[in-house]
């Protein structure tokens, strides 16, 4: 019987010959990841027993280092349950990052693996071919202790990605082109594939799959084409590593056509994404006041990169504030090395500490009422990133950085030497 | 069927919210520094504000497509809190309906429920038989029924009691 990628999955961690949508299934979890917040909320100071320590990590990421006692506090937790538990795989402050960063760049995600941890962006791990998703914390606990999840195996929507991108066209666009498109995928997952997917780098991908959430899918998931498994193999060398691919006739409850020739660097407008973007250029005369780039969706080191080339030898206009997060310890450490770092702040940038931070309007930078920030992040709520009457906008890494020398909403390409007004 | 399962009836006064409904509308960022009881008092705070002041025990709240869409946040112990009694949706994103049957919130996906639904009215929804009748108008709709062994879990008042039934998780010491 043919299966799609999230059949093929949860059909192994289940241990059945196949799965098909409706099935209800309960899979063995091969990585539980446990959050810095957790610790000052859930209960895991009552967890007896850690049923497999080996298939868990700790990863210090929403609000490090700790802004007020109760984070501290939550800080002095984790460390306790780690070394009660015997978990050895802690990214504590100084090794940490935003936790999907982290499990890529450290090979904790892998293909064929069932992934859980409390934060819904979780589903970024379906770039490496993983069935990744975020789950709540009273979950987490009972998969903690017991090391299983049940599952409604869901319908599948596949995109078909055909033609050529243009260079200025980010994962950051395709994802917006398909979500103000086609809008949500609620209880459906979302699977990718056809010729041109060969030609989307890793860390486009990676921005796909974590935004999957913002179209309520339960699970992004890309084939473990050559692209990934190149990615795994460097990230997690010696690995046991089980490429999982679709079967050729699998079915689908959708299958929808994407010509990237046709994807526009694209706006979110604000509130949702959801059949709510436009291309950059319908919109006109929209100034703002912040501009952010980081997030597990776009604090990867090549998002660090086009804000570096978009910003050199230009200024950060008057009056904005371009706030840059790297999404992990390592860029920041690798983005520093290539001069990147440098660049943004010779241009007016703020370069601030790994974290999850201005993204979910916790600490390190939260917009003001009557603010309109534009940002490449995961999520653009009414509220998410500080006052309920501030407008964020969402986009690109390069429109973000363009917008920011410009004061205004604006095409990377007007910067970047590629026609267009 | 256990008798606890077939107790999950659920019989208020509907509050009526629209389609997307968002966990950060629910409960809020800043909530998230605050024990359960302090975000209780925040919920829609950008876009209802004043509801957790109006809102009664035993009230349910009706929701539109993909209800609670967003984030992980325990959403459902804000509910508890505030003493909402369940909650029927045209639609629920699927963390935040995991995050119901797990914290113990009654919840039920019922196409068609909104047009049926005047706020104000009284509803009475019944998990067991995955249906939910409006009883000031007399109609009666019906659902997706879920496994037994999903509603073994609402009924037991969520994941975090079978785990300390089980042994597996010590009795409430620090929860809040």
């Amino acid at each position: 019987m043919s299966m799609t990628l999230i059949e093929k999955i949860l059909a192994r961690a289940a241990g059945r010959a196949h799965t098909r949508p409706g099935d209800f299934v309960v899979c063995g979890v091969d990585m539980t990841v446990l959050l810095d917040l957790q610790f000052s909320q859930d209960r895991l100071d009552d967890v007896v027993r850690v049923n497999d320590p080996d298939r868990v990590a700790i990863v210090m990421d929403h609000a490090v280092p700790a802004p007020s006692v109760r984070e501290a506090a939550a800080g002095t937790a984790a460390r306790a349950f780690a070394k009660r538990h015997g978990v050895s795989r802690f990214f504590d402050v100084g090794a940490h990052g935003i936790v999907h960063q982290v499990l890529a760049e450290r090979g904790l995600v892998r293909p064929g693996q069932v992934v859980a941890c409390t934060d819904s962006h979780t589903c970024a791990g379906g770039a490496l071919n993983a069935a990744a998703r975020g789950l709540g914390p009273a979950e987490i606990i009972q998969i903690l202790c017991t090391g299983s999840v049940w599952y409604q195996v869901p319908p599948t929507i596949k995109y078909e990605l055909h033609g050529t991108k243009s260079p200025a066209v980010d994962g950051k666009d395709i994802f917006l082109h398909i979500a103000g498109r086609y809008g949500d995928a609620t209880n459906h997952a979302i699977e990718f594939g056809g010729p041109a997917l060969a030609d989307v780098p890793m860390n486009q991908r990676r921005t796909v799959a974590t935004q999957g959430a913002e179209v309520s899918a339960d699970f992004t998931i890309f084939p473990a084409d050559d692209r990934c498994v190149a990615y795994v193999e460097a990230h997690a060398p010696g690995a046991d590593i089980s490429p999982v691919l679709p079967d050729p006739d699998a079915h689908y409850e959708s299958v929808r056509r994407v010509d990237l020739s046709e994807v526009e660097p694209t706006v979110g407008l604000p509130g949702t994404v959801i059949n709510n973007c436009v291309p950059v250029g319908g919109l006109r005369d929209i100034s703002v006041d912040q501009c952010f780039i980081g997030s597990c969706a776009n604090g990867q080191l090549e998002d660090i990169e086009t804000a570096a080339k978009v910003l050199s030898g230009r200024r950060v206009a008057e009056g904005v504030r371009l706030i840059v997060t790297p999404a992990s310890q390592q860029v920041y450490l690798e983005a520093s090395k290539r001069g990147y770092l440098a660049t943004l702040v010779e241009a007016g940038a703020v370069v601030t500490n790994s974290t999850c931070g201005a993204c979910f309007g916790y600490h390190m930078g939260v917009v003001g009422p009557g603010e309109v920030c534009l940002t490449a992040s995961t999520r653009n709520f009414k509220g998410r990133m500080g006052s309920p009457e501030a407008q964020i906008y969402m986009a690109s890494p390069a429109t973000v950085a363009a917008s920011a020398s410009t004061g205004r909403i604006c095409d990377p390409r007007e910067l970047m030497g590629e026609v267009r007004a | 069927m256990t008798a606890a399962v077939s107790d999950l009836r659920r019989c208020g006064r509907a509050w009526v919210f629209g389609d997307e409904v968002n966990t950060d509308e629910m409960f809020p960022g800043f909530a998230m520094k605050m024990s359960i009881a302090e975000a209780a008092r925040h919920m829609f705070n950008a876009t209802r504000p004043g509801w957790p002041d109006l809102v009664q025990p035993g009230d349910l709240v009706v929701g539109g497509r993909n209800f609670g869409m967003g984030s992980s946040r325990p959403v459902p112990l804000l509910f508890k809190e505030l003493g909402v009694g369940g909650i029927v949706a045209e639609e629920f994103n699927s963390l935040f309906l995991r995050n119901c049957v797990n914290y113990g919130l009654p919840a039920l996906a019922v196409a068609g429920i909104r047009e049926k639904v005047a706020e104000g009215q009284n509803l009475c929804m019944d998990l067991p038989n995955a249906s939910v009748e409006n009883t000031t108008t007399g109609e009666k709709l019906y659902g997706g029924a879920f496994p037994e062994f999903i509603l073994e879990i609402i009924a037991g008042g969520g994941v975090l009691a079978k785990l300390e039934n089980d042994g597996l998780l010590q009795k409430a010491s620090s929860e809040g």
